[in-house]
């Protein structure tokens, strides 16, 4: 085995068990972790800690049945599987739960939580510009933070906040390295094996992901880039899963070279800034500064602008839209991109993801059809 | 005023209905400015800046009432809109891609030609509050982009802990400030604070007798028939800081009251349970959801929808706090806890016997927390409750037979408590 195929093996090993990789976590730190729910909180909070923050994506292929009771059938997909897991206990190991309230959907599941673990709820400003967003936003993480040493036993310090803020920053530039990498030799990093090295991230210490992905980097840039004669494309939405979703792109050589998934590239799209502030402040800011999500408020609607940015740059022959079942946020940016793809003459499909479903085979038929096209 | 005198309250209701499109549509002809407003969005800056308003959300409501909902629903979804957006939301879009078209092409496209709604002009700038929702951020983003003009957001971040905080109070309170500097450019001219002032007090006055009907409904035999507030929210929602909405509830009112007085009651001694209905109204279907309870002699002496615009506040309160809180605290924008303590006020006011809770396809805030409320609720004063699937403007969802069934039921739960309690 290569290099690059252990390093990749290791972090597709980690991305399939999350619950392993918490486990030993545990095992080797005698601490906790804590489960971060979508899209975004402040995790260097929780990183400062030493706890192990746990993203929470929902699952693959799971039936929902306990969840019936709770939710409706037009909930988003994820949501309905996050609810099915809590309904089965499968997160009462956190120590905590870290919730923020972007959308309708969320704003009601912070109300419900079935798990046995305390749950901190949080509100993001929407109205980004202001300064009084940034003071709102701080005095929230201020409360983020007293909830989280109460239900830890454990004191945040400002020094360890720094140190924490620094390996996320370090951690999101890597990435973005790796988002550039990842495009320029697709033969190397296919669709399943991008995945991964993001997903991995949801489940590690931030320094040990970096330390991995750097290697990794230096690993692929040491052969030179290949011609592609595939298809290259950006993907947008909430995430792109399972892997046998994925298989497909691989199968029909569409490379993805560029992303705007929640779950990947919008982690890592901006970064907390050095200054005099503190802590708080910096990271409140960054959402200040967060740009092209369907849950930051944006009256300029800059995303399809955004992704039709990222096409040209990459060079990519269209846009993906995964669109997450029945998640309003996303719909509601749709239209506006579609007719902004539309009139700059960039190719785009829009395929459904539903976590519940296990079968690829419409999908599969579709993507042909639209690479033939291409 | 002279038009109005002698008017009872079910004609003004029409005639101010009117007169606020009608004033919208003279605005435009004379080149002033129209907004669009999220339907509880402070209207206090525009009206003060002499803005004519428009409430899509009511505008859609109405046209769903009219059963024109589904043509404009057919255009959202030509221009890729998913059935999952919230209704309300996707027929104004279409009604908005009609005007637009009308203005760019000079031509009415026929679904328009053809269309029941109400004609409003388009608007120069939109306002929009997320105290109900986050989908009315989505939905005025697009607005905003569509037709490239300014959007006012005030943004009342969710309550997950009451009560409401200082903190967010004060940001509240300093996006009002940035509202006016936002007008005052798009106006360009100053904020008139005198005029300000006026507006507040009005709004306070309109909030105060949409209070007094409401309040209407504690008495039993109750003179107030519940679903009348769902045809007077029309101008509680659009009017609130005009006079049309206080000269209309005063008038209700106070013939409420005198019909109190004279022992004249909504059912006329027909009234054999109470119920609340908890949600919006299913807006294509009113006539026949009132109907159905009328006939099984249940009326609706609760429900919090319409008490969301139980906007009172210290119109004197310089800081804005007082009106940012009066904002915030609508009851979706509020922790689980606090959305039962509402409910559970109001039920107990109304003197109900049980609930219907109303699980709309649209809104996702409004229905994703029905079944803890509805179980809390139960253990805390016993009381039955039904649910049914509806949508406030999509008329596909509503199933009037699934509901006829469900009510039945919950009447019969209710008859029998009150036998048992005999
Ligand atoms: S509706 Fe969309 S943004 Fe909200 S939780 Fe679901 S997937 Fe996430
Ligand atoms: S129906 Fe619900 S989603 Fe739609 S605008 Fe009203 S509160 Fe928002």
């Amino acid at each position: 085995m290569s290099k690059v195929e252990a390093i990749l093996s290791q972090l597709k090993d980690i991305a399939a068990n999350p619950k392993k990789a918490m486990d030993d976590y545990k095992a080797e730190t005698g601490k906790g972790a804590v489960g971060i729910m979508p899209i975004y909180a402040p995790e260097e909070l929780v990183h400062a800690t030493g706890y192990l923050p746990m993203g929470i994506w929902g699952a693959q292929g799971k039936s929902i049945s306990k969840a019936r009771t709770y939710l409706p059938a037009f909930a988003c997909s994820i949501m309905q599987q996050v609810m099915e897991l809590q309904c089965e206990g499968a997160y009462d190991d956190l120590a905590t739960v870290i919730f923020s309230v972007p959308c309708d959907t969320l704003k009601c599941l912070s109300q419900k939580w079935k798990g046995t673990s305390p749950v901190i709820v949080f509100t993001h400003p929407q109205n980004r510009g202001l300064e009084a967003a940034n003071q709102f936003l701080v005095t929230e993480y201020e409360l983020i933070k007293t909830q989280l040493e109460a239900n830890l036993g454990v004191k945040i310090t400002n020094g360890a906040l720094e140190n924490s803020i620094v390996v996320y920053n370090e951690n999101r530039a890597v990435m973005r390295e790796f988002v550039q990498v990842a495009a320029e030799y697709p033969q190397v990093i296919d669709a399943v094996s991008r995945h991964a090295v993001f997903k991995a991230r949801q489940f590690m210490l931030k320094e040990k992901h970096t330390a991995l992905v750097k290697e990794l980097i230096a690993e692929v840039k040491a052969t030179p880039a290949q011609p592609w004669d595939g298809k290259k494309v950006v993907v947008t939405g909430i995430l792109l899963e399972p892997n046998e979703l994925l298989d497909i792109f691989n199968e029909f050589k569409i490379a993805i070279v560029d992303d705007d998934l929640a779950q990947e590239s919008r982690q890592i799209r901006v970064d907390v800034l050095d200054g005099q502030e503190g802590p708080l402040y910096r990271l409140a800011k960054s959402w200040q500064q967060m740009y092209g999500c369907s849950v930051a408020t944006d009256t300029k609607k800059g995303r399809g602008k955004m992704l039709i940015n990222k096409t040209i740059q990459t060079g990519a022959d269209a846009i993906i839209v995964a669109m997450m079942k029945f998640c309003d946020p996303e719909e509601w940016d749709y239209p506006v991109m579609y007719r902004e793809f539309e009139e700059k003459g960039i190719k785009s499909l829009m395929i459904e993801v539903d976590q519940e479903v296990s079968s690829f085979e419409q999908v599969k038929t579709r993507l042909q059809s639209f690479v033939e096209m291409l | 005023m002279s038009l109005t005198q002698g008017m009872k309250a079910k004609q003004l209701l029409a005639y101010f209905q009117n007169r606020a499109d009608q004033d919208a549509r003279e605005a435009k002809a004379r080149g002033d400015l129209v907004c669009w407003s999220a339907s509880v969005a402070p209207p206090e800056f525009c009206v003060t800046m002499g803005i004519a308003m428009i409430y899509p959300e009511t505008h859609a409501a109405g046209i769903g009432a009219r059963k024109g909902a589904m043509d404009m629903l057919e255009v959202a979804d030509r221009k890729g809109y998913n059935i999952d957006c919230c209704s309300y939301g996707r027929v104004n879009m279409g009604y908005m891609e009609c005007l637009k078209e009308t203005a760019i092409t000079g031509v009415k496209p026929e679904v328009l030609v053809n269309s029941p709604a109400a004609d409003v002009p388009l608007p120069d700038l939109v306002i929009t509050c997320n105290n109900i929702c986050n989908t009315l951020l989505k939905w005025y983003e697009n607005l905003a982009a569509e037709l490239d003009i300014p959007c006012i957001v005030i943004d009342v971040p969710f309550n997950h802990t009451m009560p409401i905080p200082e903190y967010a109070k004060a940001y509240i309170a300093d996006q009002f400030r940035n509202a006016i500097s936002q007008l005052e450019v798009i106006c360009g001219r100053p904020f008139d604070w005198k005029k300000f002032k006026e507006v507040k007090d009005q709004t306070q006055r309109s909030v105060y007798h949409w209070n007094r009907i409401a309040d209407m409904a504690q008495y039993k035999p109750s003179p107030l028939n519940g679903f009348d507030l769902f045809n007077y929210m029309a101008l509680i929602v659009a009017c609130r800081s005009l006079d049309y909405a206080e000269i209309t509830f005063k008038a209700f009112a106070d013939e409420l009251e005198e019909n109190l007085k004279a022992g004249i009651y909504a059912f006329k001694g027909a009234e054999k349970t109470r119920f609340q209905w908890e949600g919006i109204a299913v807006w294509p279907h009113l006539g026949h959801t009132f109907k159905s309870m009328k006939g099984l002699n249940s009326i609706m002496t609760g429900t919090a929808y319409p008490a969301l615009w139980d906007l009172h506040y210290d119109a004197n309160d310089e800081s804005m706090h007082s009106m940012a809180e009066a904002y915030t605290r609508i009851y979706i924008n509020t922790c689980l806890q606090n959305k039962v303590d509402v409910l559970l006020a109001i039920m107990e006011k109304g003197k109900v016997d049980g609930t219907i809770y109303h699980l709309n396809r649209s809104c996702k805030l409004m229905s994703f927390l029905n079944v803890e409320t509805a179980e809390i609720i139960k253990e805390k004063n016993g009381l039955p409750y039904v649910s049914v699937d509806g949508d406030q403007t999509d008329p596909r969802v509503f199933s009037p037979a699934q509901f006829d069934t469900r009510v039945q039921a919950l009447v019969e739960m209710m008859e029998a408590n009150m036998a048992a309690a005999e």
